[in-house]
């Protein structure tokens, strides 16, 4: 059979016209040899792709398609799709016809031995992405509604497809760390996709080769070093690699690991996973860059060569380290801020679950659709009533009683669902303000305020949000978390000074309660100032138009009904900050009465009203 | 089900390993929670101690699996009159997985659908509290949980009786369980009075070490290479740690708690100022099972410090104004009242 290397470029194979030079060479490579991988070993559990929709994408969809079998099932799920689509549960219709439960098959359990397709994974909420990657890990899917008791067997590849813009939409982490594969195709010319370099023939074999694989000693602890050198801590990625190092050199028609599979493992797990960039190798490696198999015509003489010139360890990370997408530096912080929003998950879409969700909160009439829980015994009282009425007619219709018939005749109208009560969650947005003149007096008592209310914050569960303003913007320090420690963390870190934008600042902290408001949590402000205002909108120092501009800022708090509550933090209660609070429609609080009790019923309150 | 992981063979983690142990010696430390990073296989030491638990015999005809010397036995088997007479077998210690979704019916039990459907006749099917009686209830991703289940399975660890008062049936049955709970705390926090339930609570990290993360990677491999063959080949190991648990077992009843270890206890708990007693009878508990899992016949210093952290850092007030974890604050007390 043809053996052909997995990492084989475009440019490698005779017939096809050649990539642009502007074309990142292997970008396209990887990502078809990730697809074979995924189609090798299912238990990789997928491939988070980021990239628009758009011709390269379907490409790239449409080659992994082909190289799975002929008959394998492909789904896709909406990100928010509720339980009983998703994992399976009670078939309402055909329970009815039948007269004894039906179970309808969930999308996890049909998607068996085939792929899920997730568009738009990083709307997705973590609730369904924590049930994707309990699915993914294990190959099952138990389910326990409805009165239903089932494990199915659910193998299935995800391809979690990451529209998401800006570098804070991300797909839920639980979910990214079950999927061994990232990819990123929007630097893929589409004209470099038109080669295809390893077909489903290739794949079969491998699958056929890949139980008997192994991996030796040395080329685990290459990957290993090479996890930790690139700053990934998860074992599962570590995992990963040496799952697609056996997977590559199976397609590779090698019974055994080599040292150029695990360099090309590296490169496709481990890479794009990078937080930090490794250490600076030595001079003489900087001299003989790495050579990603793409550039090398290999030949057994060459390949023993290249793995005795060198520890395998080091050209595994070197591997690795050229793969890293340009620009990761910057992107760290981005990570850093993703974690600590800790779900990761966009939240955009997050649905109101206030219907579906929470404490029992009694039984209405209606249809079991969009989550609502059928209430079965409800159900079946209210048609019980009509039971001889249904059975005469039904009789009368056909003109005989039929031997056949159901037992409990149940029509729609019976239909009775549960309704829940859920708390809505409090978020409380802080608003520092981090300014030279507050800084000064009190940024230190002000942070001890906002410490004393987040330990109020910790035990009423709600979400606390920092943001500080200083100098001529506001920043966002800390998304909506229920975490106090990155609450903390966060707060300790806040450097102070430069000129007072509260302007700015009141008007973020607006934008950010209308986006708490818009996902069904309460926002309530908490801004802590001296009220001294002196930088503009526009970031000029100007006090009269700063001034006017926050409290015509203020005013837009109170006309959007959002709780406050103003702290002053000058020395001497400011007038100024008085009269923001004032227009705020803010209780007011001069922060030398701002002591943990006050200020805790002062929250309190502020939550009764809104 | 696929052969789980064998336990004997998961690289470190020992404190996470150690608290399940001790929770399988004594059931009613109170469960244990194992919070910390993603891939460091808190859910492969879960089921890979179903696994390894003792078989356990049963009431042949009993379907919530009551144990024939218990003092009490649930209201079925009051019924068919069965005492120290009635026919028993040897099954397995349920370790029962609550899946996420799973609805509140399943959970608690509930009317049986098909009998209700097809008969009309209302009858209770038991849930899983019901399947997971005298054997372990395990909820990954505990903080994902929905709120009104958490409280309910608190509940019914807490009182060891499961009482079903809906859709009009009206059920109560025996279900006393170890609750063991995982999540990642970057998805958020659990809430105190949850926290508190726990007997003991565990924090595990990835191994930071080249050698100890390739041992990990090299048995993982080997294992899915071919589990049944691994799993034999870790027979003889893990069937020492389950000899070990029955042993602790037998020895238990037997280790002495001195009054000078009860009055350590104390202090430690005193000067970490855990609110309550549930603290320092969780500690005594733990260490009792620890020093039987040990093979001693008295609890002193050595399995107190051991078992400490575990058994308190869970149960500190939340400080926000102090940056040490809670962790740290334990260790720093042990070391303050026993000499570091």
């Amino acid at each position: 059979m043809n053996a052909r290397g997995p990492s084989m470029t475009p440019a490698q194979s005779a017939g096809h016209a050649r990539p642009e030079a502007s074309d990142p060479p292997s970008t396209w490579a990887d990502a078809a040899l990730v697809a074979a991988l995924c189609a090798i070993d299912p238990t990789c559990g997928g491939v988070g792709v980021r990239a628009g929709a758009g011709p390269v994408r379907d490409e790239w969809l449409a080659l992994l398609k082909s190289l799975l079998p002929t008959d394998a099932p492909v789904g896709r799920i909406p990100t928010h799709v509720h339980d009983d689509r998703l994992l399976g549960g009670l078939d309402l219709v055909a329970t009815l016809r039948a007269g004894r439960p039906i179970v309808e098959r969930g999308l996890l359990v049909a998607a068996d031995g085939g792929v899920v397709v997730v568009a738009g994974a990083e709307r997705m909420s973590s609730l369904v992405a924590a049930r994707l990657a309990t699915a993914c890990e294990t190959g099952e899917v138990v389910v326990e509604r409805d009165g239903i008791t089932s494990l199915s067997q659910a193998r299935f590849v995800v391809v979690a497809l990451d529209e998401g813009s800006a570098d804070d939409e991300r797909p839920p982490t639980v979910l990214l760390e079950q999927l061994a594969y990232r990819l990123e195709l929007d630097t893929v010319a589409l004209r470099g996709t038109f080669t295809a370099t390893i077909d489903d023939d290739d794949v079969a074999a491998a699958r056929a080769r890949l139980p008997g694989v192994t991996i030796d000693e040395p080329c685990v602890e290459a990957l290993c070093a090479t996890a930790l050198a690139l700053g990934v801590p998860s074992m599962r990625a570590s995992l990963q690699a040496v799952k697609a190092a056996r997977g590559i050199a199976a397609l590779a028609g090698e019974n055994a690991v080599m040292a150029e599979h695990a360099a090309a493992a590296a490169r496709v797990v481990l890479a794009p996973r990078a937080t930090r960039l490794p250490p600076a190798p030595a001079d003489e490696e900087q001299a003989t860059p790495p050579d990603p198999p793409p550039e090398a015509p290999r030949d057994d003489a060459e390949k023993q060569s290249s793995v005795e010139e060198r520890p395998l360890e080091d050209m595994v990370l070197a591997a690795a380290a050229a793969a890293i997408p340009p620009g990761l530096l910057a992107q760290l912080q981005i990570a850093a801020a993703l974690q600590a929003r800790g779900t990761g998950g966009g939240r955009a879409g997050q649905e109101q679950k206030g219907g579906t969700r929470g404490r029992p909160a009694g039984v209405t009439r209606g249809e079991p659709r969009r989550g609502a829980r059928l209430n079965v015994v409800e159900t079946l009282r209210a048609a019980a009533p009509w039971q001889a009425v249904r059975h005469r007619l039904r009789a009368a219709q056909v003109g005989r009683v039929l031997a056949n018939a159901p037992r409990v005749e149940v029509r729609p109208d019976d239909f009775r669902v549960q309704r829940y009560r859920r708390h809505t969650r409090t978020t409380t947005i802080f608003l520092v303000d981090a300014s030279g003149s507050a800084a000064l007096h009190r940024l230190g008592e002000a942070k001890g305020a906002v410490e004393l209310l987040l330990a109020e914050c910790y035990v009423r569960r709600d979400r606390v949000a920092l943001l500080a303003f200083r100098g001529r913007t506001a920043e966002l320090m800390l998304p909506p978390t229920r975490s106090l420690v990155r609450a903390k963390r966060s707060l300790a870190g806040l450097p102070g000074g430069g000129g007072t934008p509260l302007a700015s600042g009141i008007e973020a902290g607006l934008a950010l309660a209308d986006a708490t408001r818009r996902q069904g949590d309460t926002p309530v402000l908490v801004l802590l100032t001296d009220g001294r205002a002196n930088v503009t909108r526009e970031g000029q120092p100007d006090r009269a138009l700063a001034e006017s501009q926050a409290l015509a800022a203020a005013r837009c708090v109170r006309v959007a009904g959002f709780g406050a509550i103003l702290v002053d933090t000058a020395p001497r209660a400011q007038p100024l900050a008085a009269k923001i609070a004032e227009a705020m429609g803010a209780r007011y609080l001069p922060l030398p009465h701002a002591r943990s009790k006050e200020l805790d019923v002062a929250l309190r309150n502020v939550n009764v009203r809104t | 089900m696929p052969v789980p992981f064998p336990f004997s063979a998961i690289v470190g983690q020992d404190e996470m390993k150690l608290a399940l142990l001790v929770a399988a010696v004594d059931p009613g430390i109170g469960g244990v929670l194992v919070f910390g990073d993603r891939g460091t296989g808190k859910s492969t030491a879960v089921r890979a101690l179903a696994a390894l638990l003792p078989k356990m015999r049963v009431v042949a005809a009993c379907r919530y699996g009551c144990d024939p010397e218990a003092p009490e036995l649930c209201v079925e088997c009051k019924a068919r009159g069965e005492a120290a007479n009635a026919k028993t077998k040897l099954a397995p210690v349920p370790v029962v997985d609550m899946p996420l979704g799973a609805t509140e019916d399943r959970v608690v039990g509930a009317l049986d659908l098909e009998r209700a459907l097809t008969q009309g006749e209302k009858s209770f099917e038991p849930g899983l509290l019901a399947r997971a009686h005298r054997g372990f209830l395990y909820i990954d991703e505990v903080n994902l949980l929905e709120d009104h289940l958490v409280d309910l399975l608190l509940d019914v660890a807490a009182s060891g009786q499961n009482v079903v008062e809906r859709e009009s049936l009206s059920v109560r049955h025996p279900a006393r369980f170890v609750l063991i709970g995982s999540g990642n705390p970057e998805e958020g926090d659990l809430r105190p009075q949850l926290l508190d339930r726990f007997g003991l609570s565990v924090e595990v990290r990835t191994p930071e070490d080249l050698a100890t993360r390739v041992l990990v990677v090299r048995r993982r491999d080997e294992f899915e290479r071919d589990p049944a063959a691994y799993v034999d080949r870790w027979q003889r190991e893990d069937n020492k740690v389950r000899k070990r648990i029955l042993k602790a077992r037998e020895r238990l009843d037997n280790v002495d708690v001195p009054d000078a270890a009860l009055e350590r206890a104390a202090q430690l708990c005193m000067s970490l100022g855990t609110a309550g007693l549930r603290g320092e009878l969780t500690l005594m508990r733990a260490a009792r099972a620890l020093a039987a899992l040990e093979g001693a016949d008295a609890v002193d210093d050595r399995y107190l410090r051991r078992i400490a952290p575990s058994a308190l850092r869970h149960r500190l007030r939340r400080d926000p104004l102090d940056d040490a974890g809670s962790t740290v604050r334990v260790e720093r007390a042990i070391d303050e009242l026993f000499g570091a």
